[in-house]
């Protein structure tokens, strides 16, 4: 403790505590990692979507000088007796077990002391297959006699996946329902029913520091060093893997080079672990660009949505038939398809809403987490169908919105209610920001303007468990052990902040020590906006008892109340030298119910809402279909801005992450083979595509009771209602609707022929 | 065993020496023999500037370029710039315009925003943006990066003055 306070810590643009490691490049990451006597894994991947594997002939690249042995699964097995893994279900094989079912899955790896004699050797690696005929499309998936997997495996540790054990002959790794009201007869008595189906595309996370992993394995103990959102999961899959006790399985995380969802669960990390196993060394796999496009991708979801309206434009029934193409190995795929499931219907209050939402197996690269959750791929059907209702009705669509918007205590379709969720005051800020209500400059000649606007939520994974200890030395100074991973969106800075402003310390000053699993105590993941708000909470609980036991001291020694006098005094007082520590810990898990089985309706189903509005404006030639979008509004209720400067950063950031999953990214497949996966192929925005005119800001003066300091997530929101916004102001500028994403000239292009009757062959 | 040579070389202001294998990028040889991790590897292709260093001035693609040529020239790399534990402006640009989130493609667009600012000292937001298109920042730090670029080139002028 000082003896002058410090400026309050919350609400403060505090700079990154690692800004000066970060632009010198000094900052830690595994990318860099060597231990001594490593070797490194170089992957030998399937040319085949989907196949039986005849025979893997290794003797080529083995017998390459410098190759120290080449692995395929049955030195796996010889190690771990069952090498399938996976965060939802346990269908994963750690490399290819007999069959492969995607093109660019795992079938070997050549170790080797030498990066480069690795990769040379894997080229000497060959494989025959005996094809099986391959699914890809997730509606045909439904019903199609081609399975991807023999037999469903859901993990024990989700006891509602359970019913789904053993299941055969189908694609279908989920079924999710929601039942509220009578659906039907709310279409029946309907004056207006409108059905509409949007499509999303597969896209991928890119983070520039690719997928890598460190295994060290020595008699009976593990140590993972692994760019990995999630540690405290690395260690309980790990060690369920290998049946060690959690305390022999060490992982450790320094700083991620991006993250953005893919970089959660288990990755590369049972893969290098085993081979540390078999290899008795150190071994390190470090990702290319290209290859991280096998790893996880987003979900592409085919959604198709239908309301019933009364003739003054009320909603009063909604159903929703979403499907999400999973790929070959489930990862969390099942995950996203109930929570996006859950708020698919929208932000909207209607009485009878059903959804069925379903997670498939395709023969494609496995789907997982991606900024958002799902969330805005649903948004992307349901805020276009937004519109087209309001335009088939003739209703305006600011005023159709706030018809039927969701508002404070209203129950969403879970019957969870909505709390501290700033919808109305999100989309009056978008509208405000969009000079809405002023003329508006529509193009001319060849030249259309249009303008949209879009709003969004999702809820949070729940129920999920933080927790935090903060130490303080026997100097006063303090660190914060916490096991949320600092990926670039400012963590360390924002819970060193939390701690400060309860211990009343400079947080500039506190030190976060980073993901040890051995030190840092468990968290359930860096992922879908939960840090700030369930980490925030531990860490502040964990401040409030160090300050109880500084109290206890105080009395212990006999100080008259409000003495004040610095921690480091008192220890010294105690132990008659500088010794000693203060140890507050905190854990936090939120209030929650659990779905009814049934219905899945729950009145706690979230622990707070994740708001998010967007506006655009775009610009188009019709000759060619050539489109820009010259204005883009984000807004986001974040509650209480801990760092007003981190959430703005992430606000945009997200928001131009999802202006290219809008505008140029997608990952085409030929026969099931991807044709762009590389950065030259594939397009992720750039400084110039950035919209002129570009406000990213937050709701003012929002609060969430539940949340530290009336805090909650911001990594996602941006990302939830921009895509539709755009969509909208296509719409708005050609009186043509683009249904599926990516919106690119060429689909601008093509729905204008169509409109026109004269519409454009398709490329096979 | 493949080829290797001795090539001698100025790296961030000292003479060195390194023996180099045939094959062997200037990344590579940065990180395993000089113990310099600001240039990355990330693309791998040239596209995303991670990997940005300058030879003789001129900013390359550290994860394309052969270490083999670099034979008497000399290289920089972020580790080399700012003076005596000072940070250069453009540094303290990035932090006061908070330009970065992850800190991976940091080091790259430091030393093109250096280059741009030697060629042209009050840029515009059309030059910046053009100069900097073969900048890759996932986490999109990208109009902070612009804010920083304005804020750097206010810094360099009045150290000039």
């Amino acid at each position: 403790m000082t003896a002058t306070t410090p400026a309050p810590s919350i609400g403060r643009s505090l700079p990154r505590l690692e800004a000066r490691d970060k632009v010198t490049g000094r900052v830690e990451y595994v990318h860099h990692l060597r231990l001594p006597g490593m070797l490194y894994g170089k992957i030998f991947r399937s040319n085949v979507p989907h196949a039986r594997i005849k025979s893997i002939d290794t003797a080529a690249a083995a017998a390459l000088p410098g190759v120290y042995q080449v692995v395929t699964i049955e030195d796996i097995r010889k190690v771990i007796p069952h090498p399938y893994y996976g965060p939802a279900f346990h269908d994963q094989p750690i490399l290819a077990d007999g069959k492969v079912r995607f093109a660019g899955e795992p079938v070997a790896v050549v170790l080797a002391f030498d990066r480069k004699i690795a990769e040379d050797a894997v080229a000497l690696i060959t494989a025959e297959y005996e094809e099986l005929p391959g699914i890809f499309d997730e509606i045909e998936a439904m019903t199609s006699d081609v399975l991807v997997h023999d037999e469903l495996k859901p993990a024990s540790t989700f006891p509602d996946l359970q019913h789904l054990k053993g299941r055969k002959g189908t694609n279908i790794a989920l079924d999710y329902q929601l039942r509220r009201g009578d659906t039907e007869a709310g279409f029946a008595k309907a004056d207006h029913v409108f059905e509409h189906t949007f499509c999303s595309q597969q896209v991928m996370h890119i983070p520039m520091e690719p997928f890598v992993s460190v295994a060290d394995y020595q008699d009976g103990h593990l140590t993972l060093h692994t760019a990995s959102q999630g540690p405290s999961f690395v260690r309980i899959e790990i060690a369920r893997l290998l049946g060690l006790p959690e305390n022999r399985v060490r992982v450790k995380v320094p700083f991620l080079g991006g993250g953005f969802g893919g970089k959660l669960y288990i990755k590369l990390e049972a893969l290098v672990t085993a081979l540390s196993m078999v290899a008795q060394r150190p071994v390190k796999i470090s990702l290319t660009m290209e290859e991280q496009f096998y790893m996880v991708t987003r979900h592409p979801c085919h959604f198709t949505i239908k309301s019933g309206l009364t003739k003054e434009g009320k909603l009063i029934a909604r159903h929703c038939e979403v499907i999400w193409n999973g790929g070959a190995y489930a990862d969390i795929g099942p995950r996203v398809t109930q929570k996006a499931g859950f708020t698919s219907a929208g932000p909207y209050d209607i009485e009878n809403v059903s959804i069925n939402s379903y997670a498939v197996y395709t023969n494609r690269p496995p789907c997982g987490a991606l900024r958002g959750f799902g969330a805005p791929q649903t948004a992307w059907a349901y805020e276009s169908h937004t519109d087209m209702i309001a335009e088939a009705m003739g209703i305006d669509k600011v005023e159709f919105r706030r018809m039927n918007m969701l508002r404070e205590g209203r129950p969403q379709a879970s019957g969870t209610p909505l709390r501290d969720a700033e919808i109305e005051r999100s989309l009056d800020h978008i509208l405000d920001r969009m000079n809405w209500s002023l003329p508006f400059d529509r193009g001319s000649g060849t030249i259309k303007r249009g303008r949209g606007i879009a709003i969004g939520f999702k809820g949070i994974t729940a129920p999920t468990t933080s927790v935090a200890i903060v130490n303080l030395f026997a100097d006063g100074s303090c660190a914060l052990y916490i096991g949320t991973v600092d990926m670039g969106q400012g963590s360390d800075t924002v819970m060193a902040q939390i701690a400060g402003e309860v211990l009343n310390l400079d947080a500039a000053s506190i030190k976060v020590i980073h993901p040890d699993t051995d030190v840092t105590p468990y968290d359930m993941g860096t992922l879908g906006s939960r840090s700030t708000f369930h980490m925030g909470n531990a860490v502040k609980l964990a401040a409030q008892d160090a300050m109880g036991k500084i109290a206890d001291l105080a009395r212990e020694l006999g100080l008259p109340e409000g003495a004040n006098l610095p921690l480091a005094d008192m220890l010294r007082k105690k132990y008659g030298m500088q010794a000693g520590n203060i140890i507050g810990t905190g854990s936090f898990i939120p209030d929650y119910e659990k779905p009814d089985t049934t219905t899945g309706l729950t009145k706690k189903g979230t622990p707070f809402w994740g708001v998010g509005a967007a506006g655009a404006e775009v610009e188009i030639d019709i000759e060619t279909g050539a489109i820009k979008v010259t204005k883009l509004v984000n807004v986001a209720d974040v509650g209480t801005a801990i760092n007003p400067k981190a959430v703005q950063q992430q606000l945009s950031g997200a928001a131009i992450m999802q202006l290219g999953f809008t505008m140029t990214e997608n990952m085409v497949f030929r026969d099931g083979q991807l044709t762009n996966g590389s950065l030259a192929d594939y397009k992720i925005p750039t400084l110039l595509d950035i919209p002129r005119e570009f406000i990213n800001e937050h709701v003012p003066n929002a609060y969430d009771k539940d949340g530290p300091f009336g805090a909650k997530g911001a990594g996602e929101s941006t990302t939830i209602a921009l895509s539709p916004a755009i969509g909208n102001a296509v719409a708005d500028a050609l009186g043509v609707r683009i249904h599926d994403l990516p919106i690119t000239p060429e689909s601008i292009f093509r729905a204008l022929q169509a409109a026109k009757g004269t519409p454009l062959e398709d490329c096979a | 065993m493949s080829t290797t040579r001795t090539i001698r070389f100025t790296l961030n202001g000292r003479a060195v020496a390194a023996d180099v294998a045939a094959g062997e990028t200037i990344v590579d040889m940065l990180t395993l023999r000089f113990d310099l991790k600001g240039a990355r590897e990330s693309c791998g292709q040239g596209l995303c500037g991670c990997c940005t260093v300058t030879v003789d001035g001129m900013a390359v693609s550290g994860c394309l370029s052969m270490a083999w040529f670099l034979d008497g020239t000399s290289v920089e790399t972020i580790e080399g710039i700012g003076t005596g534990g000072a940070l250069d402006p453009v540094q303290e640009a990035f932090i006061e315009a908070g330009a970065f989130q992850c800190g991976f493609c940091t080091p790259g667009f430091i030393m093109m925003v250096r280059q741009l600012l030697d060629a042209h000292p009050d840029p515009d937001d059309e030059e910046v943006r053009h100069y900097l298109t073969g900048n890759l920042c996932r986490c999109s730090a990208y109009p902070e990066i612009l804010t920083a670029v304005k804020l750097a080139a206010a810094k360099r002028k009045k150290l000039a003055a």
